[in-house]
């Protein structure tokens, strides 16, 4: 396990994050770094812990030790709304819209942080659904679209809110195969303007195809952290997740 | 031809004291009025921000008292007892939330009938504000707008409460617009969703409770005002908490016009029994409510608003759907 | 007194389980147990403590009915539908009770058990005493149902994981209506015990309603075992009140603790949740 020295370029810096549940430990001492403008993937069998490090970090769940740093700062702990206002953002794997909304409403709740003018926030909530080619949908209830385009709706429903690190919990999860490309466009075209990403995946293809680095956790433990190319032939990697097939 | 018709009704509002000069059918419309003010104001806590209080009477309660104690012991009129009533309602309310806002669902209206109850039992042991005998309000004459007062007939007070009416809706039409109104919908939905996009939930609901508190404060210095006597058991109880909640669902939690149906409908049937039967008209229409309560619950949600929206076959608006067409147009 | 708590708070907790509601009726419930004791004794000239299983009986009964007739069409629907339903229920009956039976304070004249017993210098009333090892009795009848008996566990599992039982082939629709029916039952008892020596009034149902919501809350929503310790405690607490503070205050105190368990310690001492 590589062990990341405090990078004073950093944007998020993670160290010792440790969390149990009850007896079962869903995060021992992770500790990472992601630079500004970096897009870190990461990838693990289910139950590794993928979802509580999401948890940890945004500030849904306490970690019982360890430190989450951003921009140098110590945000360890602190509520979800705070963290988001210093420029976190993320999406849930098991999507949460607000289902008696409309689409447009979503994107604005994220846009009225900057903003409480509800003309200006719409303007900005439209933006954002033009960027995730929701713009037709903008009327439409949340609870009356599909997953993919409630994955698009997460997402631009983040972006409102300007994040510079946002984290995507399994964003081609439930995804109809076909819609796959046009998300994977989607994500690298906003990394390409400068926003750092940390993104979730069991689609192998899709990390390959965008990650810069990725990190690799089995059993709450990060087991590798570095570019695709070299993850992918790491034995542990290999033994843990990915099997016979990848190996190249 | 919708214009038109708000119209028609808005005259007909203001005119009807003029036409009905009996004090009984002014007595239904204030009550009316009343109480479709107040459960517009619990609309704003519980039909848009999504948290169900059972104890809201305290804040009523609480306008009624301070008023008519200042009325007494210090010869303030009313108007700024009204103040005084409202601002120590919204300090009671954000001591209440502070605690409760942190729990959910069930918890959270168990924990506010359990204030409710608090707050009443200690009212009904305090002897220096009347214990369990209750207040009567010192008597003012002449009629007198500054005493707020008026012995020969109801016209003044018709107008009094039509105008907190307007206040309560507008109240809830400005907020249904602003980013707050907003962020209400979206904590009422999902709380947890909201505060990954940044929205402040504790602030926000203590907010709503604070409007909410002061508009039913302001009520009850109101109800103070126009029956001359306050009791415990008449502005604090359970019951009075669970009448206005019904109001509002009855009409239609989360609309802005639902309560003030739920209260056309609900106090000439209230008033009905009570005429009808006598003495055990009060528990009957109890009965009734109850029923009604189950079968909305079970039926339709959405109150009789939501009735009447598929009656008149609209599609249903949500709030913040009806004020994105409308400023659109 | 604790114990009857207990019994009366072990329904409140099996529902909340089971479905992960709560029955603000609940309280109402207790109040029908007793005036189904009393009709039983002044029409049937049957002691309360044999009107128990009748009462028993007939709560069940209402607690089917309340689960077919409402719940069940509730259980889909948002939080607020479910609370107003179990809270209209609640106004319903006890304004029903109140319109049917008159406001008065009815009472159950000599009963088999009377009278008071020293218990090394303590004076407490004999009907209390039977009442609490009846409750504790029944307590403890539930317990063995729930955990030996193959419909008892069925009842647990699916209050564990609705989808994995639904999935071993338990049915739970029955299994929700019959949490219904054994809260209803406990609830018979416990009225049908209290009516021995409390006074049965339409209203009554209230400060027992708010003791079971901090019984259940107290030994962690779901958990039923736990409502027994809880139960406990609660009655304690309670009868450590009385005696301290204005008799008037005693419920806020009993409020003041569901507070303080709430708002610390959410799963309750024992709790799962």
């Amino acid at each position: 396990m590589s062990v990341t020295e405090p990078h004073p370029a950093s944007l998020l810096e993670v160290t010792g994050l440790t969390k149990s549940f009850g007896g079962v430990v869903a995060n021992r001492d992770i500790a990472f770094a992601v630079r500004p403008g970096e897009l870190v993937g990461v990838i693990g069998p289910n139950g590794a812990g993928k979802s509580t490090l999401f948890d940890l970090i945004t500030g849904f769940t306490r970690p019982d030790a360890g430190q989450v740093r951003l921009d140098g700062h110590d945000v360890t702990g602190l509520r979800p709304d705070r963290i988001c206002r210093l420029g976190l953002g993320r999406t849930f794997q098991k999507l949460r819209p607000f289902h008696d909304m409309t689409a447009l409403e979503n994107v604005m709740i994220g846009a009225f942080l900057h903003t409480a003018d509800v003309a200006e926030a719409r303007a900005v909530a439209i933006d954002a659904l033009a960027k995730v080619g929701l713009a037709d949908r903008a009327a439409a209830h949340a609870r009356g679209l599909s997953t993919g385009q409630r994955k698009r709706l997460e997402l631009a429903r983040a972006l409102a809110t300007r994040p510079r690190l946002l984290l995507l919990d399994e964003v081609t999860g439930g995804v109809d195969p076909g819609a796959i490309p046009g998300l994977v466009a989607l994500v690298r075209e906003l990394h390409g303007r400068g926003l750092a990403l940390i993104v979730i995946e069991h689609n192998m293809r899709v990390i390959m195809d965008i990650a810069q680095r990725v990190l690799a956790l089995q059993l709450g433990e990060v087991i590798a952290d570095g570019p695709p190319a070299e993850i992918m032939r790491d034995r542990r990697v290999i033994d843990a997740y990915l099997g016979e097939a990848w190996r190249a | 031809m919708r214009r038109a018709l708000a119209l028609v009704l808005l005259l007909a509002v203001l005119v009807f004291p003029l036409i009905f000069v009996r004090p009984f059918p002014r007595h239904i419309m204030i009550m009316i009025f009343l109480y479709g003010s107040l459960a517009t104001a619990w609309n704003i806590l519980a039909g848009y921000c999504g948290q169900i209080s059972l104890g809201h009477a305290v804040y009523f309660g609480i306008g009624a008292y301070t008023s008519t104690l200042l009325v007494r012991d210090a010869a303030l009129t009313p108007w700024l007892g009204m103040l005084f009533g409202a601002a120590l309602a919204v300090v009671v309310s954000q001591a209440i939330g502070y605690p409760v806002f942190r729990l959910r669902g069930h918890y959270f209206a168990i924990a506010t009938i359990g204030f409710g109850e608090i707050v009443q039992t200690i009212v009904l042991n305090w002897d220096w504000i009347g214990g369990a005998r209750g207040l009567f309000v010192p008597i003012k004459r002449p009629d007198s707008l500054l005493n707020f007062q008026f012995h020969e007939s109801k016209a003044v007070y018709y107008y009094i409460a039509l105008g907190l009416l307007a206040l309560a809706l507008g109240a809830t039409r400005w907020i249904e617009r602003s980013r707050r109104g907003y962020y209400f919908r979206a904590i009422k939905e999902d709380q947890d969703a909201a505060a990954s996009l940044g929205v402040q939930v504790a602030r926000e609901k203590q907010a709503a409770m604070a409007v909410s508190a002061a508009l039913t404060a302001l009520g009850g210095t109101f109800w103070a005002q126009y029956v001359l006597f306050i009791d415990p058991e008449s502005v604090f109880p359970l019951s009075l908490s669970i009448l206005i909640c019904l109001v509002a669902v009855m009409g239609g939690v989360g609309s802005l016009w639902g309560p003030l149906l739920g209260a056309a409908v609900l106090v000439p049937l209230s008033e009905g029994t009570r005429v009808l039967l006598g003495g055990t008209g009060k528990a009957l229409d109890l009965v009734i409510y109850g029923a009604l309560i189950m079968l909305i619950a079970v039926f339709q949600p959405a109150g009789l608003i939501g009735l009447v929206r598929q009656l008149a076959r609209r599609p249903t608006l949500t709030a913040g759907a009806r004020a994105q067409r409308e400023s659109a147009a | 007194m604790g114990f009857v708590y207990a019994l009366v708070a072990a329904g409140l907790s099996l529902i909340f389980g089971l479905m992960e509601l709560v029955n603000f009726a609940h309280g109402e419930f207790l109040m029908l147990a007793m005036y189904v004791a009393f009709f039983a004794w002044s029409l049937g000239r049957l002691d309360p403590i044999v009107g128990a299983p009748v009462a028993a009986v007939a709560l069940g009964g209402v607690g089917w009915l309340t689960y077919h007739g409402l719940i069940r069409r509730v259980l889909a629907a948002p939080m607020l539908a479910q609370i107003f339903a179990t809270f209209g229920l609640a106004v319903f009956l006890r304004s029903s009770a109140q319109f049917a039976f008159g406001a008065d304070f009815l009472t159950i004249k000599d009963p088999w058990l009377a009278g008071r017993v020293s218990l090394g210098g303590l004076f407490i009333g004999l009907p209390q005493i039977v009442a609490s090892l009846a409750a504790l009795g029944a307590f403890l009848g539930l317990h063995l149902f729930l955990s030996r008996s193959e419909t008892g566990l069925a009842l647990s599992a699916t209050a564990q994981d609705r989808q994995a039982a639904s999935l071993m082939g338990i049915d739970t629709q029955r299994m929700f209506a019959l949490g219904w029916v054994i809260g209803g039952v406990c609830v018979g008892v416990a009225g049908a015990l209290l009516a021995m020596f409390f006074y049965i009034y339409p209203d009554v149902g209230g400060p027992f309603a708010l003791l079971a919501y901090v019984t259940v809350a107290l030994g962690g929503f779901g958990n039923v075992p736990g409502t027994l310790a809880a139960g406990v405690v609660v009655g304690l607490v309670e009868a450590l009140a009385g005696l301290l503070i204005p008799p008037a205050f005693k419920y806020s105190v009993v409020f003041g603790l569901y507070l303080v368990v709430v708002l610390w310690r959410p799963q309750g001492l024992f709790g799962r949740f």
